[in-house]
């Protein structure tokens, strides 16, 4: 880490991440700067293209109906930058680049800046946290507004999800949007520290944040925290406990309606790094455009990363809503893909036939899945979905905490039961035993991370019900032994 | 004055598992397959209040809460099956 550069004097953080332990399995996860592959076509019909390519919805080219109204909807969406304009994966963004793409934005203490309007346009806009859970981010700002507390803010980038890339591309390719979004929340909500916190083991992360910090006018302090890579690392009351000098690890919430603290009088406002980009666009281009994609329910556009069995996995931003086929046909998924995991580790399996549902929180849920922070594996036809279920419970028991027993013993008990199952050992024996660990396991822990995945395997046990009565019938497919079809997603922005 | 419902919560960073609390208050509290607190679900029978709180205090870890039922469960639950 002797690469990253020591500023001390600007953020008190550049001389602190040296000193973080970096744990966790290097070989296991990736990190910028390898296997970067980027996307240079334009978007069909999307943000910012050629005039040529204007979309309209008659076949003669022109803006049919409503007139003026609905031409200056389209044009609005139109002339305005999405998330990933301009970037390309493995090389930042500079100041002066961003501020062309996006346009200048008043920052907490210039003249103008004005904390009302960003916030009613905030809760206009129906922003949700991008981090897993789709919290409306309004909600969670105003309750800080006037607390009687000092506030850090803490950009959550950790990603813990080895499905996941999004945040690691927003950070290395345009991370002055997520600072200006953080800069942003931290004005909104009286903050006096932003701390962004990535994982240890993603150097390069790091080092794109701290260059992008060093261009950029900072008013309050800023540090980059490097956190062991872990999944858990990322969960907010873990981060909580990191900035308030403490080990990254879960604390027991009985009451998770009461405020996160670093210390008794220090509370801590947790946003994910996309929440907090697309934060920055909303303070610059209102809610009324940012409402121009996605549905009511689910407004916005949203990053996903696709992987598997797919020809052009990466990360792709689109619409909020869009229905899961069209996503998996332009990341040019295989003809026979059975399933796809939603949400990643901790998310579901969704079976081939519920393909069509449009990807919103709401339509998920009614099919028993997530999106989570923006993930879809698609799951080849040849692959064994109990196999690779019982890889991730395995690599999920691994990642626990190791703080409470439920986790530390129920997590493995779960994955030897799949194990068992996925090698055709065990038989119906297997599959109940199975069950009964999930039941005891759901709700028991000091954070949600075993519920994801007892959601994950309840999933598998639904949509592989076919295949799984082989297998506890003790004929297990060919493909449960073979390595895992699953790899990191290389770090590459679709468009 | 409306009575508040309580019902028990275990910390399960600080617990143990050595399940003296299943032993106190059996009516309420099991064990699973490795030792860990097993709660019955839903709210406190206000015959077992007093009992609840010996066994609230014997608890060595103080792992051991009385909540207020009406609040979110959206924390740690257990179901005893
Ligand atoms: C086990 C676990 C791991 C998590 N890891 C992450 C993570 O790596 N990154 C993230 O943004 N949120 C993660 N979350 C969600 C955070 O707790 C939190 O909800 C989120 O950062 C809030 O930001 P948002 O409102 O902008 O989505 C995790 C949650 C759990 C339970
Ligand atoms: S539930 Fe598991 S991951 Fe969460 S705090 Fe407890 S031991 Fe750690
Ligand atoms: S008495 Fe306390 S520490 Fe012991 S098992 Fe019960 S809750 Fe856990």
């Amino acid at each position: 880490m002797s690469s990253v550069p020591a500023a001390p004097g600007l953020w008190p953080g550049a001389g602190r991440l040296s000193q973080r332990a970096f744990s966790g399995n290097p070989g296991s996860r990736q990190g910028p700067g390898m296997d970067w592959e980027d996307d240079e076509r334009p978007r069909p019909g999307r943000r910012a293209g050629p005039p040529g390519e204007r979309r309209t919805d008659s076949p003669d080219g022109r803006v049919p109906g409503r007139g003026a109204a609905v031409m200056s909807l389209i044009d609005s969406r139109r002339a305005v930058a999405g998330l990933l304009e301009g970037a390309r994966a493995g090389t930042a963004i500079s100041f002066a680049r961003h501020l062309q793409i996006h346009g200048p934005l008043l920052l907490p203490g210039d003249a103008g800046f004005e904390p009302r309007r960003i916030l009613g346009d905030l809760a206009a806009s129906g922003l949700t946290g991008r981090g897993g859970a789709a919290f409306p981010s309004a909600r969670k700002i105003a309750a800080l507004q006037g607390a009687a507390a000092h506030v850090t803010l803490v950009v959550n980038a950790m990603e813990g999800e080895p499905a996941s890339i999004k945040d690691q591309v927003l950070c290395t390719s345009t991370p002055h949007l997520v600072l200006d979004g953080a800069a942003v929340a931290a004005g909104l909500t009286g903050a006096d520290r932003i701390v962004v916190a990535v994982a240890g083991d993603r150097p390069g992360q790091a080092q794109a944040l701290l260059g992008a910090l060093a261009q950029r006018p900072a008013r309050v302090p800023w540090e980059v925290l490097a956190l062991p890579g872990r999944y858990v690392s990322g969960e907010e009351s873990a981060l909580a406990r990191a900035v308030g000098g403490h080990e990254a690890l879960p604390r027991f919430r009985p009451d998770k309606s009461l405020p996160l603290r670093s210390a008794r009088r220090r509370r801590v406002l947790v946003h994910n790094a996309e929440t907090l980009a697309h934060l920055a666009l909303v303070a610059r281009h209102g809610a009324e455009w940012f409402r121009s994609h996605g549905t009511t329910d689910a407004p916005g556009t949203t990053l996903v990363t696709v992987s598997g069995a797919v020809a052009r996995p990466g990360v792709f931003e689109v619409d909020y809503g869009i229905r899961l086929i069209e996503l998996l046909t332009r990341a040019g998924a295989e003809p026979r893909v059975q399933a796809a995991l939603l949400g990643g580790y901790g998310g579901a399996w969704l079976a081939g036939r519920d393909f069509g549902v449009a990807c919103t929180p709401v339509d998920l849920r009614r099919v028993g899945a997530t999106l989570g922070p923006g993930i879809v594996v698609a799951l080849a036809e040849d692959a064994c979905g109990l196999a690779e279920t019982a890889r991730i419970a395995r690599f999920m028991a691994g990642e626990s905490a190791g703080q409470c027993g439920p986790c530390v013993f129920g997590l493995p008990a779960i994955a030897a039961d799949l194990d068992q199952l996925a090698a055709g050992r065990g038989g119906h024996g297997a599959l109940q035993r199975l069950q009964g660990h999930l039941d005891i396991v759901e709700g028991r822990g000091a954070c949600r991370h075993p519920d994801g995945v007892v959601r994950l395997v309840r999933s598998a046990l639904e949509v592989f019900a076919e295949h799984l009565a082989l297998h506890a019938a003790g004929r297990p497919c060919p493909h449960g032994t073979r390595p895992s079809l699953f790899g990191p997603p290389p770090l590459a922005i679709r468009r | 004055m409306r009575r508040t419902l309580l019902q028990l919560r275990v910390d399960p960073i600080a617990c143990d598992g050595f399940g003296y609390c299943a032993e106190l208050l059996p009516e309420r509290i099991g064990r699973d397959e490795w030792g860990f607190p097993l709660l019955a679900p839903g709210v406190l029978p206000p015959g077992l209040l007093d009992a609840a709180r010996r066994c609230v205090v014997s608890c060595p870890r103080n792992a051991i809460v009385l909540v207020p039922a009406d609040e979110p469960l959206s924390g740690p639950t257990t179901r005893a099956r």
